[in-house]
């Protein structure tokens, strides 16, 4: 499951049999590339400003931003969703990204009291209680402890939250897109703990941030000893304020809520300190009034980035390419399905790339569109055999107040005229 | 000759670090935490009262802190205003379609009000609430609840004798027994069920953020050729035109940027970072509409009370129509001490002690047209 061709994996006749009226499939795309010659393309026949003036000097943009023409890939946020903006949430544009890297810049943003500036020289890290030295890093200290380096995906609890009674928000970006993901470098938080020594009944690190929230999740040690990072680089330069710099943790597969932004406690206890927001948020009302605590790996979870309604097809019926993104808090993507029919059949798309574990994963579709409308569906399934379930099997367990954790199957509606609508079928 | 030694040292480190067992050799990086530096920073309370620090508060004291330092968002009765967090009531309803889930209905420990109270609230001035204060308020929080009378004085000392309605609400999640086997079978691949059609769509709901063309927000745009090949001189030439026009046929735009102009620029930018305290409530700026407090925009030499909309208490209407307008000297003396200047104000902001943060402030405000 590499990035080969998609015709290797998906052969003509499967790719077929969904499409009514494949035998007009070559005459549609032969009259849209007929439609486009009509004349000479001036863009070809007449010189072009670009390519007889001067561009930009080197000196233009000292650190580079998009280009204009892609100024609608920004991060959004749904005003209504929260009372303030300081305490709230905005969504990465992953209906208009590739590949599986979160640029930092339209990477999605959650904050308790806001995104506070912290610089390097202020910065502290303490680490005490049931440890043997309590003890105090500076910033230039922890940049002295062996490194390590992952790519990780970060996803909020509440990704799909709004989803829970049914379709109501059109685009991935809103539904799926309280995600991303980054390759991360810093140190272990094992290191760390191992540093100032931790005392047997130690059983939890209790992680806080700086800011005015001091946003605070308890860690179960087995966890903090595992995988968690206290990161300073992100896609390869220095944490954006944002995602909380100059230093945030990196809890691997668990909700984005457990990475701590500005991290500047690890305070080790015998029992998990029972924060706000690890008792009245982040923890699951269930059907009959109780509710699941600690919930925190974020089960497998997939959803086709385009076409959805955020990204219409507009090129008409023939060739068309299906991308989405695939992945699992308990480690790889083994395999991804797509659906054309709402979840009748199934066929298996391409991992385009490697797929890591815990981290975002490509994967492919490549169709002949006939222009009838398809019920379009993608489903996850990782390296623990955990396929992802329908919206409607995890209501069946978990009824309609769970808000966290929704990784239901997502249906996307495309239409004749390529238009698509966020849906659900039964 | 020191100095290959210093290399030689160096180099033994760096195997030592590669080496597995070496990792668990402590570098001797950092410092000793001091207990005063342990002090400030672990405030955390758990819910066997680890932490709690020494002190108490009564229910009335409680309800007078509350009404200064919460009542703004929570409501004077815990009732929450808007869609800030209702913290009182909601028993019985966590089963209901819309679960009410407050501190008496859903929170498990009463360490929690006191531990987020004490560190993160008030919203916008986290860590200025006294522990004495603190449980003054987890107390009139308590009676809010209905959970204590009104005589009950909340001390570190009796604090774990409280058990809150739901403590065994609670369970540790059990994906791994109750979700796991069910979704881990093989994968259907072919005939999966009958037909499906559409049962729900998210446009009956039209409660997507759109774009001016009635899209969703963030709608990728059309990739015609024309549209490639034109998109940036359009652009740019919009633009200048729009620069024109405000520089030649809107004399009052020119004036707000003038005197904008004149205004200190470094003020005007501290100004603005002061502002944070007060954006939580106040909202500015385009289209900036009226929330917890009224929106700002103009409000430099605005009257009092008037912002059409918003719900003002009776001293500030009074106010305004005695003649109150804001200019910078009302600004400066309202901002210094709110409550004293308009007595019975609803902002319940203790106000800007520093001169030079409410001039930097009034310099702010002051850019912000109407």
């Amino acid at each position: 499951m590499t990035d080969e061709p998609a015709t290797k994996h998906v052969p003509g006749a499967s790719r077929r049999k969904f499409l009514k009226g494949s035998a007009a499939l070559g005459a549609g795309v032969i009259a849209a590339g007929t439609a486009r010659a009509e004349g000479p393309d001036p863009l070809i026949t007449e010189v072009q400003d670009w390519a007889n003036a001067f561009g930009d000097a080197v000196d233009a943009a000292p650190y580079g931003t998009p280009i204009h023409f892609e100024s609608h890939v920004v991060r959004r946020n749904v005003e209504w969703l929260t009372e303030s903006p300081v305490s709230s949430i905005n969504f990465t544009p992953i209906h208009a990204l590739e590949g599986t890297i979160t640029p930092q810049g339209c990477a999605f943003e959650r904050h308790h009291s806001g995104a506070i500036e912290l610089s390097k020289s202020d910065y502290r890290l303490m680490i005490n209680g049931l440890v043997d030295t309590p003890l105090v890093f500076t910033f230039e200290d922890l940049t002295r402890f062996p490194r390590s380096s992952m790519v990780a995906f970060c996803e909020c609890a509440a990704n799909g939250g709004m989803e829970w009674g049914g379709a109501q928000l059109e685009g991935c970006q809103f539904t799926q897109g309280m995600i991303h993901n980054m390759e991360y470098v810093g140190v272990p938080l094992r290191v760390l703990l191992e540093e100032a020594g931790v005392k047997p009944e130690g059983k939890w690190v209790y992680a806080e941030g700086a800011d005015a929230s001091s946003n605070g999740r308890s860690i179960p040690m087995e966890k903090a000893l595992d995988d968690v990072l206290v990161a300073f680089y992100a896609n390869g330069e220095a944490l954006r304020k944002e995602h909380g710099y100059p230093a945030r943790l990196v809890v691997p597969g668990w909700e984005g809520n457990m990475w701590v932004k500005w991290v500047r406690r690890l305070g080790v206890y015998e029992h998990a300190v029972e924060s706000r927001e690890e008792t009245s948020k982040y923890t699951d009302l269930m059907p009959d009034g109780r509710a699941r605590k600690w919930t925190w790996v974020m089960d497998a979870k997939s959803v086709i980035t385009s076409p959805s309604p955020q990204a219409p097809v507009r090129h008409g019926k023939g060739p068309l390419v299906i991308t989405g993104l695939a992945w699992s808090g308990h480690g790889k993507i083994a395999k991804v399905d797509v659906s054309l029919d709402g979840g009748r059949n199934w066929q298996e798309a391409r991992i385009t790339g490697e797929a890591k574990p815990k981290a975002l994963t490509r994967f492919h579709l490549d169709i002949d569109w006939d222009g009838s409308e398809l019920l379009l569906q993608s489903r996850a399934t990782d390296e623990t055999g955990y396929v992802q379930p329908t919206k409607d099997a995890l209501r069946a367990i978990r009824g309609l107040n769970n808000v966290y954790h929704n990784n239901g199957i997502q249906t996307w509606w495309l239409k004749s005229d390529g238009e698509v609508e966020n849906v659900e079928v039964a | 000759m020191s100095k290959s030694l210093n290399l030689l040292a160096g180099t033994a480190l760096a195997a030592g670090l590669i080496a597995g067992p070496a990792m668990a050799e402590k570098l001797g990086l950092g410092r000793a935490a001091l207990p005063e530096e342990i002090a400030a920073w672990d405030v955390a309370v758990q819910p066997d009262g680890t932490g709690l620090p020494e002190g108490s508060g009564d229910v009335l004291t409680g309800e007078e802190v509350f009404a200064d330092k919460c009542a703004t968002c929570h409501g004077e009765f815990a009732e929450g205003l808007d869609s800030w967090p209702v913290l009182a009531g909601g028993e019985g309803t966590l089963k209901d379609r819309r679960p009410v889930k407050t501190i008496g209905s859903y929170w498990p420990y009463l360490s929690t009000v006191f531990d987020y109270v004490h560190r993160s609230m008030p919203f916008g001035s986290a860590q200025t609430v006294s522990v004495d204060e603190t449980y003054a308020i987890t107390a009139f929080l308590l009676y809010s609840n209905g959970l204590v009378e009104d005589d009950f004085v909340l001390t570190r000392d009796n604090f774990t004798e409280i058990t809150l309605p739901n403590a065994d609400g609670f369970y540790v999640d059990d994906r791994p027994e109750t979700e796991y086997p069910l979704f881990s079978g093989a994968a259907c691949m072919t005939d999966c069920g009958a037909e499906v059609k559409v049962t729900k769509r998210a446009v009956d709901l039209n409660v997507t953020p759109e774009d001016p063309d009635g899209r969703p927000a963030g709608t990728l745009p059309a990739l015609t050729m024309a549209a490639a090949g034109t998109a940036a001189p359009a652009e740019a030439a919009a633009s200048e035109a729009a620069t024109e026009e405000t520089a030649t046929e809107e004399p009052a735009a020119e004036e707000a940027a003038t005197e904008t102009a004149a205004a200190d620029p470094a003020l005007v930018e501290a100004g603005q970072k002061v502002f944070k305290k007060c954006a939580a409530c106040h909202k500015v700026g385009e289209g900036a509409k009226n929330a917890t407090g009224p929106h700002l925009n103009g409000v430099v030499g605005r009257t009092a009370g008037t912002i059409e909309g918003f719900k003002y208490s009776k001293p500030m209407t009074d106010a305004g129509a005695g003649g109150l307008v804001w200019d910078a000297d009302a600004l400066t003396a309202y901002l210094e001490n709110p409550k004293g200047f308009v007595k019975g104000t609803k902002m319940s902001f203790a106000g800007l002690k520093k001169e030079e943060d409410r001039a930097a402030i009034i310099a702010y405000l002051g850019t912000l047209a109407p």
